[in-house]
């Protein structure tokens, strides 16, 4: 067996209040540069909404991702090597700078400068690309903010398939969520497999994917094969750039300014140990909604002797499997199921998973969506559709996220038990598969969410 | 008048050759940052599909089309390819995609003048450069009517015969072969050395970093090593 080891993340969106400080201190950091104003390494987004780039989702349009032939083989959306090489000239998949948005600042001379007048004189707004003034700024990095916009636009969020889109438009029983959005720094990357210059790369150390910007020749076809869009083509240095990770700080110790700045504390950080002989057969099984499962079962147990051996032998540091061991993000995916991959469905097997968020019961479901024990509502009542989740996080299917949604509630469930009623309710845990010490972990783990517990790396 | 012709056609094409190649080698060895396609595709996708397509299409087959005519010693074909059937073939596929590459190239132009993000963008050089090889086509198309005037070829060998002169390292050889060939060739001539010349300052390097040894990679590229010994 072939061991990696990798740094992955894990989001609880349950705790993400969408103030963009992860965004900031990114963009403060990495992107503060001409030619990547428009560009967000980490960028936060209202769901339901579009997005950004507005419908990155929809694959159909820019066929990002992998997709499967009927020979069982998979290839990159945009298409075989010799399709990609075709497109080289021009890339009839690629984005344009108006599908993210005209980068701008304001003409701020102006408040200084106007010659005294009836009006207050107002800062226009110009572009960063020509300099000229805007008549109009037509999007933003979260043009949904808050839900804003007309319904109808905003619920061409594809996740809403398969849900009552229209009752979901009724201010009675809208719902939003904020979604952090940085690189997956998957197992099976896209962007790597359609780079024609072989500039993209993952460390082997670290699981991090890079893009070398000396061997970057700028053909561009990364952009499409990312499915999250999350590669960003610099106009001005026709190169493309990516999240990095913060690997400058992972390597002397330090989490990534994203988790480090967030408000909410809801990042964690930890390594996990996989097969990397299976990555091919995951990534091609026939049916999508299994993905999810089985990208489980690549995750190593880092306390099996026999996993620690092979880990060594393949030259992982008993440092590195010491991490692993105390790693979070192994807690949240593998032992508690509570993190899913954002669209599995897209092949590239993601290292950045999320914790779905609760939300609170629906006005009609009030009287009678609390279930028996009336402590823990039933996650049919809750106002964020089950539904509408499992398209983001497992193709549709909603058991395992009905499951981890029922775990959450358990545990809070239980921890009310101990403070409100003065003794441990054992039930709620076990109804839902956990035990009592496990219940107590995922409050330290998530209610608390000391720094220490948080990232381990 | 002569030293003039010999600096053009006997030295000139030494300098030019000898700064593609010196210069690309050195931008690729120190600043290999900067060496890319450029493509300003991203900032507007006006035209791009038919533009840039054509503009290539054309420019290949043009670019390879005088490697294997004027570098083709006479004795490998002229058994069986007289010097009027040559030209004939000559000025049917270079004036075809000659005139797509020009098509092509116009509509390059169009976007890079007239939008107003690709125009505020980009490098000065991008802006000269799609003149100077809009301007070298255009004489290329001419030299197609001059040909036209000489069906038995001869005007064909002698430009032949300049080239592999100049790339055999006889310099006065190749000064008299072209001695006596109309203005417009010379010209053409002329401009192609001197887009030569500018090449490793252009964002024409490109060129060199066709990737096809993509078509055999590995979909996954793994390194090794790179981090800093913090982590292992």
């Amino acid at each position: 067996m072939k061991i990696g080891s990798q740094i992955a993340m894990v989001l609880n969106l349950d705790k993400c209040i969408g103030c963009h400080t992860c965004s900031v201190t990114c963009k403060k950091t990495w992107t503060s540069r001409e030619g990547m104003e428009y560009g967000w390494f980490n960028n936060v987004e209202t769901r339901p909404g579009l997005g950004y780039p507005r419908e990155w989702e929809n694959q159909e349009r820019w066929k990002g991702g992998w997709k499967r032939l009927d020979n069982g083989a998979i290839v990159p959306g945009i298409g075989t090597r010799a399709r990609v090489l075709s497109k080289i000239f021009a890339n009839p998949d690629l984005p344009e700078i108006d599908d993210y948005y005209e980068p701008f600042d304001f003409d701020y001379g102006r408040l200084h400068e106007a010659p005294e007048s009836d009006h207050q004189p107002i800062a226009r707004p110009r572009s960063s690309i020509t300099g000229r003034t805007m008549e109009k700024i037509m999007a933003g990095p979260n043009w949904d903010d808050s839900l804003g916009g007309e319904f109808e636009k905003r619920s061409r969020d594809r996740n809403l398939d398969n849900t009552q889109k229209e009752i979901l438009g009724e201010f009675e029983n809208t719902f939003m969520i904020s979604l952090p959005r940085l690189c997956h720094h998957c197992l099976n990357p896209a962007c790597v497999a359609t780079c024609p210059s072989g500039a993209i790369y993952k460390r082997k150390e670290d699981g991090v994917v890079l893009i070398d910007q000396e061997r970057c020749r700028g053909w561009r076809m990364c952009i499409s094969g990312c499915p999250y869009k999350k590669i960003y083509y610099n106009w001005k240095s026709g190169k493309s750039e990516k999240c990095i990770f913060c690997y400058p700080r992972t390597e002397s110790g330090m989490t990534t300014l994203c988790s480090e700045s967030c408000t909410g504390r809801l990042r964690y950080l930890g390594v996990l140990l996989y097969d990397k002989d299976e990555i091919q057969r995951i990534a091609s099984i026939p049916s999508e909604s299994d993905i999810y499962e089985k990208q489980i079962g690549i995750f190593l147990n880092p306390h099996d002797s026999e996993i620690i051996k092979a880990a060594g032998q393949c030259g992982i540091s008993d440092y590195t499997i010491e991490i692993a061991q105390k790693s979070p993000v192994y807690k949240f995916i593998v032992q508690w199921k509570l993190a899913f991959p954002l669209h599995p469905e897209y092949r590239t097997l993601p290292m950045v998973w999320y914790v779905p968020p609760l939300s609170p019961i629906r006005s009609n479901f009030e009287e009678s969506g609390k279930s028996t024990n009336s402590v823990i509502p039933d996650v049919e009542s809750l106002r964020i559709p089950v539904k509408y989740l499992a398209n983001m996080f497992t193709f549709g299917e909603e058991a395992p996220v009905k499951s981890a949604l029922k775990r959450m509630l358990a545990m809070r469930a239980y921890k009310r038990s101990e403070n409100v009623e003065g003794f441990k309710n054992k039930a709620f845990p076990e109804e839902t598969g956990l035990t009592e010490q496990e219940a107590e972990e995922m409050y330290r783990y998530m209610a608390i969410a000391d720094y220490e517990d948080r990232f381990v790396i | 008048m002569s030293y003039i012709h010999t600096l053009l056609f006997g030295i000139y094409p030494y300098i030019a050759l000898s700064v593609l190649i010196v210069g690309s080698i050195m931008r690729y060895d120190n600043a290999q940052h900067t060496w890319k396609a450029g493509s300003s595709q991203f900032l507007g996708n006006d035209g791009i599909g038919p533009g840039s397509l054509l503009f290539h299409l054309g420019i290949i087959f043009s670019f390879f089309g005088h490697l294997a005519g004027m570098l083709t010693p006479a004795s490998f074909y002229h058994h069986i390819v007289s010097p009027e059937m040559k030209q004939t073939f000559a000025i049917t596929s270079g004036g075809v995609f000659g005139i797509l590459c020009l098509i092509g190239l116009i509509i390059l132009m169009l976007r890079r003048f007239k939008n107003p993000r690709i125009a505020a963008t980009g490098e000065k050089s991008d802006k000269y450069l799609l003149l100077l090889l809009c301007l070298q086509i255009l004489l290329g198309l001419l030299s197609i009517v001059v040909s036209a005037k000489h069906p038995d070829g001869s005007m064909m060998m002698q430009l032949a015969a300049w080239s592999q002169a100049v790339v055999t390292f006889r310099p006065f050889t190749a000064v008299e072969a072209v001695e006596g060939v109309h203005i417009i060739y010379k010209m053409h001539i002329f401009l192609g050395l001197t887009i030569f010349l500018m090449f490793p300052f252009t964002r024409l390097v490109h060129i060199l970093s066709v990737p096809v040894g993509y078509l055999w990679r590995t979909y996954q590229v793994v390194r090794e090593g790179e981090s800093s010994p913090g982590i292992k």
